[in-house]
């Protein structure tokens, strides 16, 4: 438990205090490098790799090779062959995290201030679904959405779905999924920066007259804004790459861009307008992030 | 308001979370209650007849259980390595000074903040353009896991690391211990929750991994990589039998370890 909320935790911008003994030594540096050397050769590297694969000849193949031609015409293949799964991408993993949001913060509320002796066990319930494989656990959807399952029953009764109507392999299972397998990213930072307030200010409100809903606004939403401009990237990020949830749960018209990449590199071969696709999803997100951050007024989280 | 009305209000923030944990669980629910399915078809995903038989014998699925071994071989190592490495860059980031501490944070940062599809089709682009795609298997699943566990060791072992009291190492220091002595009786034990922390969640991000995986993964399969391509064919019971396992052994290990801290208080 208190790795992922560590982990969390240490996204929500809490820097440790400067050093309590810096050394100025070259210790430094040899602690630094076979870890920063692995990131270098492994992350930074392929990351470049990407953008030369990108610009490469569409016309080579892995068996003739590719020639480097500068080809910036790959992202326009990608983007018009694509414009479905790009958009896709971002509609499913926006609203994901949305529900995300919506599910997550009453959670993240009850356990900070509510739960009592309970908090522990909440907690550990939280990062459950992380006990058991991601996949299997996805795959466990497939039953609970079943067309004779009980999900799709009661909403048949409801009237809310039509007596042929289904769940699985629409997009509402794909977001479903995305929500599910996500949620837990949501709940612990906002937990986590919910925690730290200073119960004496919603104190001090109530003195001043606020009701519940008041000093809600004006207190606990603001101070909690850290834990949700980091739960909303943490799900956004890995919910707009993630395809394994349109493979299982949805079917070809719900693919998003993940699904493409992943058949463009491993099944067509097709390795410039599959690089030029991971390229574009790569810089969308840094757009996004970066606007976004900059309009929560966050930056210190990065 | 009535008194009534005051009781609901104060709980309903309960009851809603009550109900998201419970649509947070669902899914686990329904993974133990199918390893005891007894499926009409092999592209069953209902509940069709209660059975023993994937308990009494998981491994019945060829290649099954060694897609889990794989996975565990490949997750111990991962850990190993993401938290030996991470380990001393955090102490490097809490514990020294060095130019260039902005852009090391930023290059731990990243990988986090990228998609891991992105991540897995750049070391594909890599090991392609290094005509090495032919050879790709256990090796490139291993150096790949290192590298994406590597930024959570870093953050959670710094997490810990920057939360300790030095006065506890400056009486050591007082009492003549040398550097070593200091760091192998007070400072390593103070920090080792956070490492076992960091490994576990190593541990558990590298035998969970299927996308990185997919893309660097050649002929080996691992667990994530054998359930993928059972669902094109058709899941057997027993992959739930593996997934009620994992869970239950985590289950054990995270609320053993946080008995055992009762006990201990660090």
């Amino acid at each position: 438990m208190s790795s992922a909320s560590a982990a969390a935790g240490g996204m929500v911008g809490d820097e440790p205090a400067p050093p309590r003994r810096p050394r100025g030594s070259g210790a430094g540096y040899l602690l630094l490098l076979p870890g920063m050397l692995w990131l270098a050769i492994f992350f930074v590297v392929p990351t470049f790799q990407l953008v030369a694969t990108s610009l490469y000849d569409p016309n080579g193949s892995l068996e003739a090779g590719y020639a480097m031609t500068g080809s910036v015409s790959n992202y326009w293949t990608a983007l018009t062959s694509f414009t479905g799964p790009f958009m896709r991408s971002l509609l499913y993993a926006g609203v994901a995290t949305g529900l995300a949001v919506v599910l997550a913060y009453p959670l993240a509320y009850a356990i900070a201030f509510k739960s009592g002796r309970w908090k522990n066990f909440m907690l550990v319930m939280v990062i459950a679904p992380f006990f058991t494989s991601f996949l299997v656990r996805t795959l466990a959807w497939k039953s609970i959405l079943s067309d004779n399952g009980f999900v799709v029953d009661a909403l048949k009764t409801l009237h809310i779905l039509g007596p042929d109507g289904r769940l699985l392999a629409t997009s509402v299972a794909v977001v479903t999924g995305l929500t599910y397998n996500f949620v837990p990213f949501m709940v612990l930072p906002l937990y986590a920066s919910l925690e730290k307030i200073d119960l004496r200010l919603i104190e001090a409100g109530q003195d001043l007259y606020a009701n519940g809903f008041t000093s809600f606004r004006k207190i606990t939403l603001p101070l909690s804004l850290p834990g949700l401009v980091a739960g909303t990237l943490l799900t956004f990020i890995p919910a707009a790459g993630d395809y394994i949830n349109a493979e299982l749960l949805g079917q070809t018209k719900n693919y998003m861009i993940g699904n493409v990449i992943d058949n463009l590199f491993l099944v067509q071969l097709d390795y410039p307008i599959a690089a030029a696709c991971s390229v574009v999803l790569m810089l969308a997100i840094v757009a996004l992030v970066l606007v976004y951050v900059r309009r929560a007024g966050t930056e210190e989280l990065l | 308001m009535s008194r009534v009305g005051r009781w609901v209000v104060d709980h309903a923030v309960m009851a809603v979370a009550i109900v998201v944990l419970g649509y947070m669980f669902l899914p686990i629910f329904f993974v133990v209650l199918m390893s005891f399915n007894d499926p009409e078809s092999r592209l069953s995903y209902t509940f069709d007849g209660f059975t023993t038989a994937n308990w009494s014998d998981p491994c019945a699925p060829s290649g099954m259980c060694g897609a889990v071994v794989k996975s565990l071989e490949i997750g111990f190592l991962a850990t190993l390595g993401a938290t030996v490495l991470g380990t001393l860059v955090a102490f490097a980031l809490v514990r020294h000074r060095f130019r260039g501490r902005a852009a090391t944070s930023l290059l731990i940062f990243l990988p986090m903040a990228t998609p891991e599809v992105v991540m897995g089709s750049s070391l594909l682009a890599l090991f392609t353009s290094v005509g090495l795609s032919g050879s790709l298997g256990f090796w490139s699943i291993l150096v790949a896991h290192v590298m994406f566990c590597l930024s959570f060791v870093v953050v959670t072992v710094k997490a810990r690391l920057a939360g300790l009291d030095s006065s506890m190492e400056q009486a050591a220091m007082d009492l003549y211990a040398n550097e070593w002595q200091t760091y192998w009786r007070i400072t390593f034990p103070m920090v080792f929750p956070g490492i076992l922390a960091a490994a576990l969640l190593s541990f558990s991000l590298s035998f969970d991994d299927f996308i990185v995986t997919n893309f660097n993964h050649g002929n080996t399969i691992t667990f994530p990589m054998y359930v993928w391509g059972a669902a094109q064919r058709g899941i057997p019971p027993q992959v739930n039998v593996v997934g009620t396992t994992m869970f239950a052994v985590a289950l054990l290990l995270v609320v053993g370890g946080s008995m055992f801290q009762r006990r201990r208080p660090v």
